[in-house]
């Protein structure tokens, strides 16, 4: 089943152009996350999604409804959790949800899902005093409350200590494994990689690369690259491998055969009686792909 | 849930809420109690003329305040709240709900109606008590008066809100559109209905819910509701140029920056 299609999707402000002819697919029970820079029309889109804003063109079903005409009956099976938003004033945390249950056919229970967020403590508490990272997992408890089928998270862990987003990956990875379709929207890349079954890089309204974190854009096949500390009195012509200088006197040798390349470069170095002070040995990071995707859109778009 | 016991739930939460912000429910409530024990104390001893002749300042004055104290639980309460949470995000969080706008909408206006239930018994007790004022029995009257007063100021409350650019702008706004009117409708003292002033006052709603209430209060004529329909009538339009700019101009969301 699917739960969320989208085809050729546009939506414009004022003449310029947010959303510029997405087209994506989510499963049902899928976790997928939309990665991007600011402005790339992660928020716009998902408010399409949502409900909240109408598109200009393009075709959107959510579970099978189209959210622009969802209505009150399409909102009791999703979940949204927005970025900055107010929670009425003057509640305290267990009244909150209990108002926001008011709302559901089949809510979940407040208590537990103040456990789920780990909020115990502070169930009794007035919203006024409670931390950033408190109130944003207040905002993902009444984004459960309703027990929904499919999950809005839009930039859930923006502003959370490392902590607080530990915690908050685990209750997403919770829900995820409870087999809920969750799509989170996010900048970070490490949640994305900790989170999500798929993820999509949006940059400047458009898709530009898709796929499971581990093998986004060719990560998979990426050449190894090897980093150490250019040893003193050597010069970067005088290795045995073409490398390319970095910050701090380091060397990066990139290569799709990290055995053979190893094996001959410590051979040499041992021969030569040389330390390679802080040698690694990795795969380029999500934040690689991501920053090299993000990047050659930049130059693309300034051509045009 | 039925839509009426789904309101009802909305004006618990509503009246919770608004216990628990002492500083707006001083407002509403001290505000009229101090201007009808103010300008009471200034013209105590005095005489005002209205239909079917002279009675005592208070006795014009209490229902003037009641007038006063319906408009601030409605209008000013509804323009602020609706303005605020508008720009804190709140209602946009409630319509990702399946919360519907008519439970919603009808939960905030059934907590103002009680709001100016209570200032109006507390106005009235006071009036009663303190100031020997007279209320003729004429119950019907005062209730078509509050049910008229209560829908048009709601329902102009929710039109102003929409006006509101942000919270700071919202005392402004809200108070300069209010006081003049309420200034030239008599709210603080008789106003001869053949002056100028009271000709552009008997445009605007103010001082038709003024004269239905003093009409309801007047110890001078005698039986019947004391109630004028031209007034209801004025009340009634007011309100519904009210809803029309409503439906036209509400939005849940704040402002895009």
């Amino acid at each position: 089943m699917i739960a969320i299609d989208v085809q050729g999707l546009h939506k414009s402000f004022g003449g310029v152009e947010a959303v510029r002819g997405l087209d994506f697919h989510v499963e049902e029970g899928e976790v997928v996350a939309v990665l991007g820079p600011n402005g790339a029309g992660k928020t716009t889109t998902v408010e399409i999604l949502e409900g909240y804003l109408e598109r200009d063109s393009g075709h959107v079903s959510v579970l099978g409804v189209d959210p622009a005409k969802g209505g009150d009956d399409f909102r009791q099976r999703i979940g949204i959790v927005l970025q900055e938003c107010g929670i009425t004033a003057y509640l305290k945390v267990g009244e909150v949800l209990t108002m926001h249950a008011g709302f559901y056919r089949r809510p979940r229970r407040v208590d537990e899902v103040i456990a789920l967020v780990g909020l115990e403590e502070k169930a009794g508490s007035r919203i006024k005093s409670l931390s950033g990272g408190q109130r944003r997992r207040l905002d993902l408890a009444l984004g459960l409350i309703g027990d929904p089928e499919l999950l809005f998270l839009d930039e859930p862990t923006t502003g959370f200590d490392p902590t607080a987003r530990r915690q908050a990956w685990e209750v997403v990875r919770n829900l995820g494994r409870l087999g809920k379709t969750i799509l989170l929207t996010t900048h970070y890349m490490d949640e994305a990689q900790a989170l999500a079954d798929r993820v999509m890089v949006v940059t400047a309204g458009r898709i530009v690369a898709e796929g499971p974190p581990d093998s986004i854009g060719g990560r998979a096949h990426a050449d190894a690259q090897i980093r150490f500390l250019l040893p003193a009195g050597v010069s970067i012509t005088d290795l045995p491998l073409t490398a390319s200088p970095e910050a701090a006197g380091m060397v990066l040798v990139s290569t799709a055969e990290p055995t053979g390349a190893l094996h001959h470069l410590t051979g040499w170095a041992l021969d030569a009686g040389h330390k390679l002070d802080l040698l690694t040995v990795t795969k380029p990071s999500l934040e690689d792909i991501y920053i090299a995707l993000t990047a050659t859109t930049d130059d693309e778009r300034e051509k045009v | 849930m039925s839509a009426l016991s789904g309101v009802g739930q909305r004006l618990r939460w509503e009246q919770k809420m608004y216990w628990r912000n002492p500083a707006a429910a001083a407002f509403t409530f001290a505000f009229p109690l101090m201007f009808l024990v103010i300008f009471t104390a200034i013209n105590g001893n005095g005489h005002v003329t209205i239909a079917g002749g002279k009675v005592r300042f208070a006795q014009y004055y209490v229902p003037a305040i009641i007038a006063f104290g319906l408009i601030s639980a409605c209008y000013t309460n509804l323009a602020f709240s609706l303005s605020v949470n508008r720009e804190d995000g709140v209602l946009k969080r409630l319509r990702g709900t399946p919360l519907s706008p008519v439970t919603y909408l009808s939960g905030l206006v059934a907590n103002v109606i009680v709001i100016s239930l209570i200032l109006t018994a507390l106005t009235t007790a006071l009036g009663l008590i303190f100031y020997r004022v007279t209320f003729p029995g004429r119950y019907l009257g005062l209730v078509v008066a509050i049910a008229a007063g209560a829908f048009c100021f709601s329902a102009l409350g929710v039109a102003v809100s929409t006006f509101i650019p942000n919270e700071d702008a919202a005392p402004a706004i809200v108070n300069f559109i209010l006081f003049p009117v309420l200034f030239i409708s008599g709210t603080f003292g008789t106003i001869k209905s053949s002056s100028g002033i009271a000709k552009v006052a008997s445009v605007f709603p103010v001082r038709h819910l003024i004269e239905l209430l003093v009409a309801v209060f007047n110890p001078k004529i005698s039986g019947g509701t004391g109630i004028s329909w031209a007034d209801v009538g004025m009340l009634l339009l007011w309100g519904a140029i009210g809803i029309v700019v409503s439906l036209h101009r509400f939005r849940w969301e704040p402002r895009r920056p």
